[in-house]
């Protein structure tokens, strides 16, 4: 299992190739990446703050139960921080298992559960100024479907 | 002593990363009770408290969470990574 926090961009195809040499024994691999939206336009730039080792710590929690749950080969996460632009990727998550739906569920629930529970927080900067992101309902009501407690 | 930290607009509004405090508190909600009373910005941060989450030695918790032997106390808006 890996967990990467870091300010610099990372290679979406070297990442995927790696992880995939690294679970021999699976049938199946699944990836996801998230991207900075340019919402039509308007956003300039995003910046990411978090909570030094507690956040590590949270998405090895999160890794841990989603690997244990699903009987996943691995799972890696990558997540970075700082000020990122429109179109850059903010994060990935890959989940290796034998079978497919294992992998996909793996992931979705490390993607449900990291966006909040993990410590980060979003700043959209506009031509309007600086507005902290608002969490949403419907993210924690993501969260139900799994009955998880973490 | 104890660490209080704090991140995002909690950071913002209060204008410290980080602060030491002396304290008799017994649970997170007396240290927030001490810590409103520090001056008009920390008792703007909380005056929300359905946008206020904590965690206690890097672990989430509630507000009604015993303080005990806790090292680091971090005060911060709900989380929006992904």
């Amino acid at each position: 299992m890996s967990i990467r926090v870091q300010s610099q961009p990372f290679d979406m195809g070297f990442e995927v190739q790696a992880f995939t040499d690294s679970v021999p024994g699976a049938g199946a691999v699944v990836t996801f990446s998230g991207l900075v939206r340019d919402e039509g336009g308007s956003l300039g730039a995003m910046e990411i703050e978090h909570y030094p080792g507690m956040t590590e710590k949270a998405l090895q929690s999160i890794c841990d139960e989603a690997i244990e749950r699903w009987s996943l080969t691995d799972a890696l996460i990558i997540h970075r921080h700082g000020k990122l632009s429109p179109g850059e990727q903010i994060m990935m998550v890959a989940t290796a298992a034998r079978h497919r739906s294992d992998a996909f569920e793996g992931a979705e629930f490390l993607m449900d559960f990291l966006k909040s529970r993990a410590p980060f927080w979003k700043k959209e900067f506009t031509g309007d100024g600086a507005e902290w992101v608002d969490a949403k309902q419907s993210d924690e009501e993501a969260l139900e479907r799994w009955g998880s407690e973490t | 002593m104890i660490d209080v930290r704090y991140f995002a607009w909690l950071r913002e509004r209060i204008g410290e990363r980080s602060e030491q405090i002396e304290t008799n508190a017994t649970t997170v909600a007396d240290l927030i009770e001490e810590l409103r009373t520090r001056s008009e910005a920390h008792a703007l941060a909380f005056s929300d408290m359905a946008s206020v989450r904590v965690a206690l030695d890097q672990e989430l918790t509630d507000m009604d969470a015993p303080l005990g032997n806790t090292r680091e106390v971090a005060f911060f808006p709900p989380m929006t990574g992904g």
